[in-house]
């Protein structure tokens, strides 16, 4: 029996690591990644403004004095080149969001007051858009709690930032760095007290003390989304956007420590199906996604069971055997 | 009926340790393994269940250093050299016996004596279970522990993944081992003596 099972096992760990295929683009070197790859058609008109604001100090030429004065620009107000040339809007010219006024320096007190587009300007009803399903998102979003903080200032663009947001867990080929972004999106607030007191007048924010029932915390923030907890699964879209007020926010590890767990509705909505199509080991066998109680595998608990009810079959005829030589 | 002294003190404190931390390894393990989302819980609850595998299992890794060690510095670990010698024969007509020789009556093919506590099958599963699936079993626990530590990828599979495929299968196999290990220590003299020997130390022979 024993020995069966040993050399079940062996087949197990020698065979299948060979047999598993197929490698992801190292995302360091992904040339299709590299920014300056990205030739936008507004490169030099971008640079107009990028002499200032893509670092943390420019220079203009003061009226008054005659000549060069070189200045800190505040952190907030640079925009890394880089990422800009990476984001989903970098084909734009800063002018097609920004009054053309900005051009002149020191810009016009007026354009402080500048309305700005939001999303749904430009992407509601958008057929090209549509597998985003942006209205559906907008109407999510005006039902979570962030909503009521709209007329203090808070908009889509509080967590997509205007110049740096890319799509992430839509093409994602590596989850934990999905995460980390994801999470950064809300840990700039609620990690960043001065981002968050211009919206909220609480004096403090720990977001570690809050989360001390979760064992492992570190290790949990690196493996699931704020979202996975703090929002509600909405099926017609792919990142859940009514973030529920705290009261019902997940705290019962079940709800992802077990099978069909909330992590398939969400994080690894995209992931598993596409894992399936990419061949029997790595999708059946072995899910990527590991997560205890989650990852259980139809195969090794048919055989486990299997093997159990043998033993356990031997074992009642070994005892009735007993008996029955007992008898005579 | 004769006595022999087979299981020293520091044998059976060890085992008796060894077998509750077990079963309280397996019930937990089997808890976090099976959680169900509508909460109605499989044995323990999940947080619970992580809390007592690790402490156990903590337990269990101490006092399988005291195995290993207990072995290394006194000579019970003679009992467990297999001999290369006729091996497969010796598992065979053991096997035998078991399945056939015991219901006929037949003399036992390897008495238990002072030199010899063991017959070949229990040297052949005693062994594979202590030298190979238990350090397997801990190893692949500590990774799973601290995730930190493990490999991150093997051949374009997460090392987590393996490692807990490895630590599941381990846990199946040693969960299995125990049940054969309880019924067949009920195949001496009678079905309670060797238990009694395993509190005694004294193994009862009618043999002689
Ligand atoms: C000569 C340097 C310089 C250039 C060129 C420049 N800016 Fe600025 N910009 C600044 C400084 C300094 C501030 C911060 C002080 C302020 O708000 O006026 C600023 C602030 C801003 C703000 C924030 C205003 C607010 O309400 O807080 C925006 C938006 C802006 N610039 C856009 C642009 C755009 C778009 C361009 C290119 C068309 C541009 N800037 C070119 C120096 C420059
Ligand atoms: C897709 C539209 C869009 C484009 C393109 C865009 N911006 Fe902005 N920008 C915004 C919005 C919206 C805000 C206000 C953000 C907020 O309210 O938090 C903003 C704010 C700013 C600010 C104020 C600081 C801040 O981050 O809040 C500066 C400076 C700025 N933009 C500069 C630029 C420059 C320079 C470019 C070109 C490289 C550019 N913007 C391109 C939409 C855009
Ligand atoms: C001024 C109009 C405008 C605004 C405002 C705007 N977008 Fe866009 N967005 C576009 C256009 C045009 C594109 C297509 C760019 C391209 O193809 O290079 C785009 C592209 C995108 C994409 C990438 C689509 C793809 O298929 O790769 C996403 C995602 C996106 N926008 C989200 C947003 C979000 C979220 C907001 C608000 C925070 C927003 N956009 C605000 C015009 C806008
Ligand atoms: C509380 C923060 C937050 C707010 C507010 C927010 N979003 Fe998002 N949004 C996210 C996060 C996090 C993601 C996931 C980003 C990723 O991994 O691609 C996301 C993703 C998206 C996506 C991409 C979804 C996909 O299918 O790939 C769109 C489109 C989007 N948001 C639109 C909006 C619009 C429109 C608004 C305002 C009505 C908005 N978001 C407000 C946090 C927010
Ligand atoms: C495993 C689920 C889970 C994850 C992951 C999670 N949270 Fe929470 N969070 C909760 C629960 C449950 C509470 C309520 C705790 C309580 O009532 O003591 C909470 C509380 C909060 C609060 C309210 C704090 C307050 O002052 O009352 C904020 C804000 C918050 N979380 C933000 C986040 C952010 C940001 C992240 C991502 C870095 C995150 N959460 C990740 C479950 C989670
Ligand atoms: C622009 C800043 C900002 C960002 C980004 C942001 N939040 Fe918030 N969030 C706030 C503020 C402000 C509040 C209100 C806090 C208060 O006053 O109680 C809040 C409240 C909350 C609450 C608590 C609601 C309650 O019932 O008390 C949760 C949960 C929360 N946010 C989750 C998130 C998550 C998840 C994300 C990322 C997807 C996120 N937030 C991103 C600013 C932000
Ligand atoms: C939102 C989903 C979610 C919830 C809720 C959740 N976990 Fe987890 N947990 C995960 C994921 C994902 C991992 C995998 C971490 C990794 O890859 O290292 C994990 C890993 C773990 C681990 C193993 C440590 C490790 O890093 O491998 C333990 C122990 C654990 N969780 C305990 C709990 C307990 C106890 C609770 C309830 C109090 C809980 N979890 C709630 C998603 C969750
Ligand atoms: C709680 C359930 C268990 C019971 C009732 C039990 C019972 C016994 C008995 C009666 C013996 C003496 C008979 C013999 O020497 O073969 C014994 C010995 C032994 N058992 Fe168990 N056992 C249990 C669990 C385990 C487990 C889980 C392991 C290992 C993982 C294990 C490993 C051993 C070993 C190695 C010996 C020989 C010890 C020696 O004398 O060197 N037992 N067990």
């Amino acid at each position: 029996m024993t020995l069966t099972v040993y050399r079940f096992c062996l087949v197990v760990f020698f065979l299948l690591p060979s047999g598993i295929s197929g490698s992801e683009p190292d995302h360091e070197t992904d040339p299709a990644k590299d920014s300056s790859l990205y030739q936008s058609p507004f490169f030099e008109d971008n640079e107009r403004c990028f002499k200032c604001h893509g670092q943390n100090t420019y220079s203009y030429t003061n009226e008054n004095l005659g000549r060069e004065v070189k200045a800190i620009m505040f952190s907030e107000r640079v925009i890394p080149r880089g990422k800009f040339y990476e984001s989903n809007h970098k084909s734009f010219s800063c002018t097609d969001c920004h009054s053309s006024d900005y051009t002149k320096f020191p810009h016009p007190g007026e354009l402080r007051m500048e309305q700005m587009y939001n999303c749904i300007d430009c992407h509601g009803n958008d057929e090209k858009f549509a597998k985003f399903h942006f209205e559906e998102i907008e109407k999510e979003y005006q039902e979570s709690v962030h909503y009521q903080y709209e007329e203090v200032g808070f908009s889509c663009w509080k967590c997509h930032d205007p110049h740096t947001y890319k799509i992430s867990i839509r093409n994602s080929s590596n989850l934990k760095e999905t995460i980390l972004y994801d999470n950064n999106i809300c840990l700039n607030c609620h990690a960043d007290y001065s981002h968050f007191q211009l919206l909220s007048d609480k004096k403090e924010i720990n977001i570690v003390a809050k989360h001390d029932w979760l064992p492992n915390q570190e290790s949990h923030f690196k493996s699931v989304r704020c979202i996975e907890c703090h929002t509600k699964v909405n099926d017609s879209i792919l990142v859940a956007h009514r973030v529920k007020p705290v009261e019902y926010a997940v705290k019962g590890c079940n709800e992802c420590h077990s099978q069909n767990s909330l992590l398939m509705s969400s994080l690894y909505k995209f992931q598993s199906r596409e894992q399936r199509a990419d061949g029997f080991l790595n999708g059946v066998i072995l899910n990527q996604s590991y997560v205890i109680g989650a990852n259980r595998n139809e195969y090794l608990n048919l055989i486990g069971l299997l093997i159990f009810l043998a033993v356990a079959g031997v074992i009642v005829i070994h005892i009735s055997f007993r008996i029955i030589k007992k008898r005579k | 009926m004769s006595y022999i002294y087979l299981y020293p003190k520091w044998i059976r404190l060890w085992h008796l340790l060894n077998g509750l931390l077990f079963i309280i390894l397996i019930i937990t393990g089997l808890s976090m393994q099976y959680t169900n989302k509508e909460d109605n819980i499989f044995l323990v609850g999940f947080a619970r269940a992580v809390k007592w595998h690790n402490i156990a299992a903590i337990l269990l890794t101490i006092n399988y250093i005291v195995f290993v060690t207990g072995n290394v510095i006194t000579k019970n670990f003679r009992f467990y050299k297999i001999e290369r010698k006729n091996f497969l024969s010796d598992l065979i007509s053991q096997f035998l016996y078991y399945s056939r020789g015991m219901f006929r009556g037949e003399k036992h093919p390897f008495p238990v004596t002072e030199n010899r506590k063991f017959n070949p099958l229990q040297k052949f599963t005693y062994f594979m279970a202590m030298y190979v699936a238990m350090p397997l079993l801990i190893i692949s626990g500590i990774g799973l522990m601290f995730p930190e530590i493990t490999v991150n990828r093997f051949f374009d599979v997460s090392g987590l993944i393996l490692t807990d495929l490895l630590h599941v299968i381990m846990g199946f196999l040693l969960s299995v081992f125990m049940l054969i290990h309880i019924y067949t220590c009920t195949l001496g003299s009678t079905p309670g003596s060797l238990f009694r020997s395993m509190l005694s130390g004294y193994h009862e022979s009618d043999e002689h």
